[in-house]
């Protein structure tokens, strides 16, 4: 069985990779700014919550090392993994007039928002970068720069799995329930807050039930593992890793059992 | 050379009818747990068996709402029968609906690439096709202009190019050769009688009897999902025009 979906996959390796290339391809065309905004956007973003928050949660001895980066580092991940389910979400139904008329592997079209959201994401590291040069050459704020900074990939590869994962099983409930995405919306706004983004999980002074509470959220871990690496400039907690990891190996059994189970019956719903 | 290429088995299409469309979480729980939930089911093919062989030309008849369509769609793969099974050895190009795989925010040359690669196409391969596909289709001006601002008639010259370009062992129409001007369907039908030299296997669902005599060599006659009439495209054509009073 699994054989003749890996031979199908390739087969239809082309589609793949013009999917990606439309998705692309499109988000940039007719619009005014094009690439430029997806420089301008995590940089404003980042402006305001440092404008917002900075005194609050960014004082010196807060431990952030810097409080800028600190927040670019959570924001990036984090519209990453919002970006990419919410278009995978949507991706069956947008492309409903190509599965209804030829066959298509279904599991294409989550799988390319994904990664053509990837593709931004990773045009929009180049601000971290950029922010992060500033800050060393032109700042007095001191960046460690270990050997640490190469295992930054890993988190990012943890978290493109954990998009697949929950991209699949996004794209197999908005098909049948319309409303999944206006709950998903909901959902996206509450993790915003639920994750370390423009706080430290111990600035929160939380009680300890509702700290392990916040840290079940894999994207904790994901994103505690990407500023070990590039913030802090030491190895992170093994803890983060095994558990976003199963985590995210999880989410994509679930997702791939469901998607096997309905696709069949997509066609009757679009 | 009798070498079946197409093998349908005993297939069955059963759809869900119920009276009310469900599609929100809210309505759905509340339904499943009043054991409200109610369909009824509606079979729009009921046992349908034929075999096609390399290079026969199938003409499938029937009235509006026999089931012709279902049955090109589970043919293509895109519907999976409730019953019953379909072999298929081949590259198949549906042409169920001209220009269904085109993206309307992408130009006419960007869509080209895109439906190629939804049959399974790479680019380099569709590269070389690319000529005979802006000559056949006459879009030479057009091909880069946003395929949401063609006519449909351009939409159809280049879904037919692209389809025929990539030389399919099946291919499978449904109606489209009604739609165009004249000198469209002139030229459709010509490059595809041009094809069955290759042997060509070629599903062609219409309402146009006269087509069906020209192009097809065997026909199927469809009536409430089942196959009520078999055999050369003439007996069959002469059993519908008698149902639809042509004659």
């Amino acid at each position: 069985m699994n054989n003749k979906y890996l031979k199908n996959l390739y087969k239809y390796r082309f589609l793949l990779q013009e999917i990606v290339r439309k998705n692309v391809r499109l988000q940039y065309r007719d619009s005014v700014l094009g690439v430029f905004w997806t420089f301008l956007q995590p940089l404003l973003t980042t402006l305001v919550l440092v404008v917002v928050f900075g005194r609050i949660f960014g004082k010196t001895n807060s431990g952030v090392v810097s409080y800028p980066i600190y927040l670019l580092c959570g924001r990036l991940l984090f519209e990453f993994f919002s970006q990419s389910t919410k278009r995978a979400m949507h991706s069956i139904e947008d492309s409903s007039s190509v599965i209804k008329k030829v066959y298509v592997p279904k599991y294409i079209y989550p799988l390319a928002n994904v990664i053509s959201t990837f593709v931004t994401f990773l045009i929009s590291l180049s601000v971290l970068f950029a922010m992060m040069a500033y800050y060393s050459l032109f700042t007095n704020v001191h960046l460690f720069y270990t050997k640490y900074d190469f295992l930054a990939f890993i988190p990012i590869v943890i978290l493109f799995m954990l998009c697949i994962g929950v991209g699949l099983i996004l794209s197999v409930l908005a098909v049948f329930f319309k409303d999944v995405e206006y709950l998903y919306d909901v959902f996206t706004l509450l993790l915003f807050y639920m994750t370390p983004i423009f706080y430290k999980l111990n600035q929160l002074h939380l009680n300890s039930m509702v700290n392990y509470g916040l840290m079940a959220n894999p994207l904790y871990s994901i994103v505690s593992m990407f500023r070990a690496c590039v913030l802090y400039g030491v190895m992170w907690n093994w803890n983060w890793f095994f558990y976003s990891l199963g985590f995210s190996i999880l989410t994509i059994i679930i997702g791939v059992w469901t998607f096997y189970k309905n696709q069949d019956k997509f066609i009757l719903y679009l | 050379m009798q070498e079946p290429i197409i093998k349908v088995e005993n297939v069955s299409m059963m759809f869900n009818i119920n009276n009310e469309k469900i599609d929100n979480m809210k309505e759905y729980f509340i339904k499943l747990i009043t054991r409200k939930l109610h369909f009824s089911e509606f079979w729009a093919l009921r046992d349908i068996s034929f075999t096609v062989n390399k290079g026969e030309r199938l003409g499938v008849l029937g009235l509006n709402g026999a089931g012709k369509s279902t049955l090109l769609k589970v043919m293509a793969g895109v519907m999976k029968p409730t019953e019953g099974s379909i072999t298929i050895k081949g590259v198949i190009a549906p042409l169920l609906e001209l220009g269904a795989g085109f993206d309307m925010n992408y130009s006419g040359k960007e869509n080209v690439f895109l439906y190629g690669a939804t049959m399974g196409f790479s680019r380099k391969f569709v590269q070389t096709k690319y000529d005979y596909i802006l000559d056949f289709s006459e879009l030479h001006e057009f091909i880069d202009v946003p395929v949401k601002n063609f006519s449909s008639g351009m939409r159809a010259r280049l879904g037919f190019a692209i389809a025929t370009a990539v030389e399919p062992q099946i291919l499978i129409l449904d109606e489209v050769l009604s739609v165009g001007d004249a000198r469209f369907r002139i030229k459709s039908e010509a490059k595809i009688t041009s094809m069955f030299e290759r042997g060509i296997t070629v599903i062609f669902v219409s309402h146009n009897t006269d087509q069906v005599r020209r192009i097809c060599n065997k026909a199927i006659l469809l009536e409430k999902g089942r196959i009520i009439a078999q055999g050369t495209a003439d007996e069959v054509c002469d059993i519908y025009d008698v149902i639809t009073n042509k004659k």
